[in-house]
């Protein structure tokens, strides 16, 4: 208590150095004329008075020092002294230290932003009681095509067995994925969409949780299908909807033909377990259409392990259970071979470590999110190897008053202090400008990322976690830059150096090879950065110059929904009613968009042969859907209004290929198996070429398109919602959008639109990580390139500065400008291609670990590895010029005069 | 003339405050000096080793000072005890009287010992 006051005083007096000083000589002379007083009293003559007392004061000057050590904080007035002369130092070479600051600012903002897209998605624990107590349960198998993959959808039945057989060693909860619903508080004109997943009963008390308002789920509320229609929102949406009107409780709202009622507001933050989206709205597992069905997989399990129970038993329990519930379930797949059914029944329950949640959007991002950080640490060393060569440079112009300090009395541990304070000033204002930089572009590439109809929202709070980052890349850049040129500076020797032969360094050229050694590093990073940066780029191409099969020209794709489930015919009528919009030049319907992260897959008999193993897709499609595509016919005749479902179907060439050898199949038949038995026949009228149906990664599948309207009552698709493909005259379709959204409720009043997109979007939406990684990889790469450009302009400048008499004598003797061109350039050449070497070399080892974030691309071919080298290569001769220009301009009579 | 000790480190902000308990308000030039008498002139303290350690006590809030007159109308700074430095005088002292007494008893039991 005491010295903390005391330490807080002598820090605040070094503030007040006049006035200290006033005081000290004020009290000092009052003690002397004391102490001279007493002499005389004891007889002594007035000067030997003065004589004695000065005497028995001691040296004065030591005095002050002393009582002045005492009165402040000496180290920290060292401190500031530096402080100050670093900054005038800093100052002095405006245009070095702005360059510095702004490239370091740029690599410290995307680093830290990175870092706090990292945070907030990978690594920040969910805000709940004991998030490391969390685990989420997954089947590692294999999927359709036979590749491993791991999955964390679960049907409720399975949830219930396992859940009950885990009672007493862990809680487990059902916790859906997160669903973007249309719903609305008052009628269907208002509709609006929100965040919604059903949990179990138990979720809120296992977590933890506490409502803020009225009450949160229990599991009273979670145990007959249907029959418990509450609600409960999350803080974040009661704030941004209802701006935190205590009077949502028992507000209701509707989802299709379901009223469910809010009876609670749970506490802040938490907002669902899925990061990336924030979940609004909380119901009942019960209430979940599926929640008795035992072939939907529609939720996750999330399970709570207390310390001390030991995962390994459990986990071999749950997936017995689990296994064994596949298996009777297995009994009733008549139409999928042994094989097929032996393959899905092999996969090995897991526990997945879910302290930070799980959720699609975290695995999607994680692996190019942290190949984002990697890349942007290498700017940020590029930088730092810019920042130490100016400062190596400026030290070593520095090197007579060093010397000089060293001389008067400095020592060797101040001059590395003097020059570390320098650099630590330089990265703190860096950091500063950098802050401002990642609190603005952080929220900026989430917004990249983003879907544009369905917005990912991170929380990305600027918190302890953040400022713990930003103040140790400070430190560690302040150390990376700084202490290599203060350690030069700190070994000058101060006879030679103010003798003005050498700056002062031991092996005058050892400063040079320094140098080198840095630019070497800064060129291997960039190359580095380059070649990785080249591959996502390649990646992107390679994905948009994908051909689809189809024309998403003037294409806007309508998802419509209906309140209560209409026939098809009613879908074709309201077809019929958008044509006469102005503006619509086509209209057709299917049941989905093609390339919407969707499928509809059924094995296939042709002519009563065994279920094929071979998959085949479908979509149900009107009349004219295939011209609306702009998919050409290659055989056949298109859809009639009399076709239905089951009955005439269209096949494209992969499908020919895959169940009726290539032949023309047209006028052949073939069924479509259903898991449970039900068999539906086609007969084939029209041959398409091929488009892509689901993902544009993947090879083309055996796709049939089907009709739209159903022979039976019964459709063949859930009928209470339908996507219209239309055909706009306008070149931007997205401006009929306000129209189109008008007209269908007044063609039919049960009709609205759910969403409009253009098709364009949807096939974007497929490489939206790609375009993400290109877009940032180039702009960075760019950076990297321009940053090793000046880092090469500088010490190529600082060498011809330094061998300038050198250079004055050789061109005094006659030597011609190429071989001066030669003597300047040669060493950085060398130590360019050696840098462009190790980097390519370093691209090439890393590549492997991106593999899943490249398509069709491979890092060895070799456009990918001399584009980097031939853009360094570029950049490194335009950097020389204006140094090897000032190198043959020099004048031998001024330089030699001169020195 | 014996020569005369100086004061050890630590001792003399005791001896300050001990001082200062029995003397009242009193300027450093008298502090100085009635320590150099308690001692029987054994001891000697000037401005260098005093001030620094009257700043010090004066920091931490057990003594506190301000500008005055002295009986022959010199300016000079007065210091005193406060009620924490009286506190710290008397925790101090009993550390002090228990250190030496302790030494003392090893001193002499080593004595009969050899």
């Amino acid at each position: 208590m005491n010295s903390l006051r005391s330490t807080l005083l002598r820090f605040r007096n070094l503030f007040h150095n006049s006035q200290l000083d006033r005081e000290l000589h004020d009290e000092l002379s009052s003690y002397l004329q004391f102490h001279i007083d007493d002499n005389l009293h004891s007889g002594m003559s007035p000067t030997e008075a003065r004589r004695q007392a000065l005497l028995s004061l001691g040296g004065l000057e030591q005095t002050k020092l002393r009582v002045r050590d005492q009165q402040i904080l000496p180290w920290l007035d060292t401190l500031r002294r530096d402080a100050i002369f670093g900054h005038r130092q800093l100052v002095k070479n405006k245009i070095a230290t702005l360059a510095a600051i702004l490239s370091l600012a740029l690599a410290i903002g995307a680093c830290t932003s990175a870092f706090r897209l990292i945070d907030a998605l990978l690594l920040r624990p969910l805000p709940i009681s004991h998030p490391e107590r969390l685990y989420s349960l997954g089947r590692l198998g294999t999927d359709f095509d036979g590749k491993p993959a791991d999955f964390d959808g679960w049907a409720y039945p399975d949830f219930q067995l396992m859940r009950d057989a885990a009672r007493g060693q862990a809680t487990l909860i059902a916790i859906s994925y997160t669903q973007r619903v249309d719903l609305t508080y008052k009628s269907d004109q208002d509709m609006e969409k929100a965040n919604l997943q059903y949990v179990s009963g138990s979720m809120f008390a296992a977590f933890g949780l506490q409502p803020s308002l009225g009450r949160l789920l229990t599991p009273d509320d979670d145990t007959i299908p249907g029959a418990h229609p509450v609600a409960v929102i999350s803080h974040d949406y009661w704030t941004g909807r209802f701006a935190q009107d205590p009077k949502v409780l028992g507000k209701s709202f509707r989802i299709g033909n379901d009223l469910f009622q809010i009876v609670g507001v749970s506490q802040s933050p938490f907002t669902g377990t899925e990061p990336g989206t924030m979940t609004d709205i909380f119901i009942p597992t019960m209430m979940h259409p599926s929640a008795v069905r035992k072939d939907s997989t529609w939720h996750r399990t999330l399970a709570i392990v207390p310390p001390g129970v030991a995962i390994e038993p459990l986990r071999s329990k749950l997936d017995s259970i689990t296994r064994a519930f596949e298996t009777e379930r297995s009994k009733s797949w008549v139409n999928e071979s042994p094989e097929e059914i032996a393959q899905q029944l092999k996969f090995t329950l897991h526990f997945n470590s879910a302290s930070s949640g799980t959720s699609g959007f975290q695995q999607d991002n994680r692996s190019s999110l942290l190949a984002l950080g990697v890349l942007v640490l290498l700017v940020l060393l590029i930088a730092c190897a810019n920042v130490a060569n100016l400062m190596v440079a400026q030290t070593s112009s520095r090197a007579r008053e060093m010397a000089l300090r060293i001389s008067i009395g400095a020592g060797r541990r101040h001059l590395l202090q003097l020059v570390l304070v320098e650099s630590a000033i330089l990265a703190l204002l860096s950091s500063a400008t950098g802050a401002i930089f990642a609190w603005w572009s952080a929220p900026f590439v989430v917004r990249m990322i983003n879907p544009s109809d369905n917005p990912v929202r991170l929380a990305l709070p600027a918190d302890w976690h953040v400022l713990l980052f930003g103040v140790s890349l400070t430190v560690a850049i302040t150390c990376l830059f700084g202490v290599i040129p203060a350690l030069r500076a700190s070994a000058v020797q101060p006879a030679s150096a103010l003798k003005g032969g050498t700056d002062g360094a031991k092996d005058p050229h050892s400063r040079r090879r320094l140098m080198y050694a840095l630019i070497a590093a800064q060129v291997a990073f960039c190359c580095l950065v380059l070649f990785v940066g080249g591959l996502f780029v390649a990646t992107f191409q390679h994905l948009s110059n994908q051909p689809t099969g189809f024309s998403t020209d003037r294409l806007l794709v309508l998802d419509i929904v209906s309140h209560d489930p209409v026939s098809p015919v009613t879908w074709l009528q309201l077809a019929d009613q958008l044509r006469s919009v102005p503006g619509v030049e086509r209209v057709s319907v299917a049941n989905r968009a093609l390339l919407d992260h969707w499928s509809n897959n059924n094995s296939v008999s042709v002519n009563g042969s065994a279920p094929s193993s071979t998959l085949g897709y479908f979509l149900h499609v009107s009349p004219g859907w295939l011209e609306t595509m702009k998919i050409p016919l290659l055989h056949g005749r298109d859809f009639l209004p009399a076709d239905t479902t089951p009955g005439a179907a269209i096949v494209n060439q992969t499908f020919a290929k895959a169940f009726f050898n290539g032949e023309n199949p047209v006028g052949k038949s073939f069924d479509e198996l259903f898991p449970y038995g039900e068999r539906a026949h086609y007969q084939i009228v029209g041959v398409v070429r091929d488009a892509r149906y689901r993902d544009i990664r993947e090879n083309t599948l055996p796709t049939a398109y089907l009709p739209f309207l159903s022979a039976e009552a019964k459709p063949w698709w859930s009928a209470d919602g339908a996507t219209f493909l239309v055909r706009t005259t306008t070149a931007h379709p997205l401006a009929l959008a306000s129209t189109l959204r008008q007209a269908v409720p007044q063609a039919h009043p049960e009709f609205r639109v759910s969403r409009i997109r253009t098709q364009l979007e949807i096939n974007q939406s497929q490489a939206i990580r790609e375009r993400f990684l290109a877009t940032l990889a180039s702009f960075f790469s760019l950076v990297a390139l321009l940053l090793a450009a000046v880092g090469l302009y500088g010490v190529l400048h600082y060498s011809v500065l330094q061998r300038r008499r050198e250079i004055a004598i050789r061109l005094a003797v006659g030597a011609q400008a190429p071989s001066i061109a030669r003597l300047v350039t040669l060493p950085i050449f060398a130590t360019v291609a050696t840098g462009a070497a190790a980097g390519v070399l370093a691209g090439l080892l890393s590549s492997r670990f991106l593999t899943e974030l490249f398509y069709q691309v491979r890092p060895t071919d070799a456009s990918m590895l001399l584009l980097p080298a031939l853009a360094m290569a570029a950049s490194a001769v335009v950097a020389a010029v204006p140094a090897t220009v000032r190198a043959i301009r020099t004048d031998p009579a001024i330089i030699l005069r001169s020195e | 003339m014996s020569p005369k000790k100086d004061v050890w480190q630590g001792t003399l902000a005791l001896m300050v405050l001990k001082t200062l308990e029995s003397l009242g308000p009193i300027h450093g030039y008298g502090i100085a000096r009635r320590i150099e008498q308690t001692s029987g002139d054994l001891l000697s303290v000037n401005y260098g080793t005093l001030y620094p350690a009257l700043l010090k006590l004066e920091q931490e809030g057990y003594i506190s000072s301000e500008w005055g007159t002295s009986d022959n109308n010199r300016k000079a700074r007065y210091y005193k005890l406060t009620r924490a430095g009286r506190k710290q005088l008397t925790r101090e002292a009993l550390e002090w009287t228990e250190t030496t007494a302790i030494l003392a008893r090893f001193l002499s039991s080593k004595a009969q010992a050899s």
